[in-house]
C-alpha cells in the first residue's frame, strides 16, 4: 500500500521538475526499498527485496524509447581463499589455492536487458556491472590463466549458492518512468552493511545513479546466541555443555518413570 | 518447518534434523554405541559446514551419554579411578586434537582429513567387528564350543612401570596405559566429533583386559567429560558449536534411543553385532567413494582467514 502511494506520488515528479527554474541536463533518480533493514530471525528463509522508484527527466521530457536501468545489490566484501581439488593418489584433496582480497558476500544485478547490450567492458568495469566485472583483487604472484580459472571457480560456487546472481530481465520499466526489480536474497546471506545501487544508462553511459544502504543483521534469539558465541565463548561453551547434560538427565528421569 | 541456525548461518528443516538425530539415536540404542560416527558425516552430507558438524556433534554426544552413564552408575558399573585416568588422558588428547584441528584448518585440508580419518578408522574397526561377529555366528552353529577367551592385557602393557590396582576393572596395571588410550580417543573426539566408544570399548576389553561388567559404564563416564571438554575447546577456539543444532539432535536422539533399546531386545546379540559391523563398513565405503569420485565442484571457498 505504502509502495503504491509512493509510486503515485512519484508519477507527479516529472511535473515538478518541469517547473524548476534551472532544469539539469541529466535525468535524476528517485528510489525506495521494500526494506532498509533485514532481520535474520529463527524463521528466516531468505527474503525478496523490492527496489523501485522513478526517473526524473530534465524538463519533464519523457523519451519515446524505454530507458535502460541496472540495479545492483551487494553485501560487504571480505577476503576469500579459493581452493581447488586435485587427484592425489586416487583421492581428491585440496591442492592449489588463490586468495581474493575483496569478494562481496552477496552480489545481485538486475537489468532491463542483458548487461553486455547496455554498456561496453570499460563502463561495466567502472561501475562493477555484472558478476564478470567484479574487482575481486586476486593475490599477485599467480599467472593470469590461473587467476582467471580460480575466479571462474569462485563465481560458479557463489552462483550455485544463490549469493551471486544476474537477472538480465529483472528490471521492469513502466511508462518510461517507473522502474522496479525484485531480488532474491537466500538464507545463507552474510550479515553486514549492504547497498542498493540504481544506474540509469543511456547510449552506453551511466547518466544517473543513486545508492541506498541496507542493513542485514541477526535479530532476537539468533543475534543473542551469535553474540554470546563470539564474545563470551567460554560461557557459551559451558552453557552448551550444561544444556546437553540437563537434557540428557531429564530424558533419563522421564524414561525411568515409565 | 525451517529454522535458521545461528552459528551454522543457514536455515535447515528442523524436522529433518530431529529425524536424523532420531535415526542415529535408534541405532545407538540398538547397538549401544554413541553414534557420533554417523551424526557427523550425515550432517556434513546435509550441508552443515564440517567444523560446525564436528563441534555440535560432540555437544550432542555429551547429552546422549548422560542417561546411559547414570543407569550404569546406579548399578555400580562405573570404575571411577579408571574413568578418572581416562578422562585425564582424554582432556590432554582433546587439547592436542584442537591444535591439529586448527593446523589442518589453516592448511585448508580439514574436510579431506576428517573424511580420510573416518575411512581409516571405520574401515579397520568395521572389518574387525565383521570378522568377530561372523566368527561368533559360526561358533554358535557348531556343536562344540571353542576354547573360552582368556582375559588379560597384552604383554607390553604389563611391562609399564608404576602399577596400581583398579578394583572394579579387576586390573593391576600401570595407569600410563589407560592414560595413553585416553589421549588417543581424546584427539579423535575433537577431530571427528565422536565419543569414541566404538574404539574405547574394544581397547578396554582386549588391550587392557578390563572386566566386561564395568567397561561400558566407564566408557560412557569418560565420554561425557571428554566430549564436554571438546565442546569447550571448539566453542572458545573455532566458535563452531551450534547449540540449536545440538539440542535438535538431542531431542531426536533421546527418543530414538528408547525405541532402539526395545528393538534390540528382540534380536540376538550376534546378529546385532553383525548388523553394526555392516553399518560401520557401509559408512566407510560411502565416504571412501566420496573421496575418490570427482567432486561436483572442484573449487571450495573459505571466507576470511
Amino acid at each position: 500500500m505504502r509502495a503504491l502511494l509512493l509510486l503515485l506520488l512519484l508519477l507527479a515528479a516529472p511535473a515538478q521538475a518541469q517547473t524548476s527554474r534551472n532544469p539539469q541536463r541529466n535525468p535524476g533518480l528517485i528510489s525506495e526499498l521494500s526494506q532498509a533493514r533485514i532481520d535474520i530471525n529463527t524463521t528466516f528463509r531468505g527474503v525478496e527485496l523490492l527496489v523501485f522508484g522513478a526517473i526524473q527527466y530534465p524538463g519533464g521530457r519523457v523519451p519515446d524509447t524505454a530507458p535502460d536501468v541496472a540495479i545492483v545489490v551487494r553485501g560487504p566484501a571480505e577476503p576469500v581463499t579459493v581452493r581447488k581439488k586435485g587427484r592425489v593418489a586416487g583421492i581428491w584433496v585440496n591442492t592449489d589455492a588463490v586468495r581474493f582480497e575483496s569478494v562481496p558476500g552477496f552480489y545481485a544485478v538486475a537489468t532491463t536487458r542483458p548487461i553486455a547490450d547496455l554498456a561496453d567492458d570499460r563502463v561495466m568495469a567502472i561501475y562493477e556491472l555484472g558478476v564478470g566485472s567484479l574487482q575481486l583483487s586476486p593475490a599477485s604472484g599467480e599467472s593470469e590463466a590461473e587467476r582467471a580459472e580460480f575466479e571462474a571457480g569462485l563465481i560458479a560456487v557463489k552462483r550455485r549458492a544463490g549469493l551471486f546472481a544476474e537477472d538480465p530481465s529483472g528490471v521492469q520499466v513502466t511508462g518510461q518512468v517507473l522502474y522496479q526489480a525484485r531480488l532474491q536474497l537466500p538464507s545463507a546471506v552474510p550479515v553486514g552493511e549492504y547497498s542498493a545501487e540504481i544506474f540509469l544508462i543511456e547510449e552506453g553511459r551511466v547518466v544517473a545513479s543513486a545508492t541506498m544502504p541496507i542493513e542485514i543483521d541477526k535479530s532476537g534469539f539468533e543475534r543473542w546466541i551469535y553474540l554470546m558465541a563470539q564474545e563470551n565463548s567460554l560461557l557459551y561453551g559451558l552453557a552448551a555443555v550444561f544444556a546437553a547434560l540437563a537434557s540428557g538427565g531429564i530424558a533419563s528421569l522421564v524414561t525411568r518413570r515409565r | 518447518m525451517t529454522l535458521y541456525l545461528p552459528i551454522a548461518e543457514m536455515s535447515v528443516n528442523w524436522l529433518v534434523i530431529i529425524l536424523l538425530g532420531g535415526g542415529v539415536g535408534f541405532l545407538s540404542g540398538m547397538f549401544g554405541v554413541g553414534g557420533g560416527f554417523l551424526t557427523t558425516p550425515l550432517l556434513i552430507f546435509y550441508g552443515i559446514p564440517p567444523a560446525v558438524a564436528v563441534a555440535s556433534s560432540a555437544t550432542q554426544i555429551t547429552g546422549s551419554s548422560v542417561s546411559g552413564a547414570l543407569a550404569y552408575w546406579q548399578r555400580g558399573q562405573v570404575d571411577l579411578k579408571m574413568g578418572g585416568v581416562l578422562v585425564a588422558g582424554g582432556v590432554i588428547g582433546a587439547g592436542l586434537g584442537q591444535i591439529v584441528f586448527t593446523w589442518l584448518q589453516s592448511l585448508g585440508q580439514i574436510d579431506v582429513s576428517i573424511n580420510i580419518i573416518y575411512v581409516l578408522f571405520l574401515g579397520v574397526i568395521g572389518a574387525l567387528m565383521l570378522k568377530e561377529a561372523l566368527g561368533a555366528l559360526l561358533a554358535a552353529r557348531s556343536p562344540t564350543p571353542g576354547p573360552p577367551r582368556r582375559r588379560g592385557h597384552v604383554p607390553w602393557i604389563a611391562a609399564l612401570p608404576g602399577r596400581t590396582r583398579f578394583y572394579k576393572s579387576g586390573l593391576y596395571i600401570s595407569p600410563l596405559a589407560p592414560l595413553a588410550l585416553g589421549v588417543v580417543v581424546g584427539i579423535l573426539t575433537v577431530i571427528m566429533g565422536i565419543g569414541g566408544g566404538f574404539i574405547m570399548v574394544p581397547a578396554m576389553l582386549y588391550l587392557l583386559g578390563m572386566s566386561a561388567s564395568s567397561v561400558v559404564g566407564t566408557s560412557l563416564f569418560q565420554i561425557i567429560f571428554v566430549t564436554g571438554a571438546a565442546t569447550l575447546l571448539h566453542a572458545t577456539s573455532s566458535r563452531s558449536v551450534d547449540i540449536v543444532l545440538a539440542l535438535l539432535l538431542l531431542v531426536g536422539g533421546v527418543a530414538g534411543a528408547q525405541v532402539g533399546v526395545r528393538a534390540a531386545q528382540k534380536l540376538s546379540p550376534e546378529k546385532l553385532r553383525l548388523a553394526l559391523a555392516l553399518l560401520v563398513l557401509g559408512v566407510a565405503i560411502r565416504l571412501l567413494f566420496g573421496l575418490t569420485v570427482q567432486p561436483a565442484d572442484v573449487f571450495t571457498l573459505q571466507e576470511a582467514g
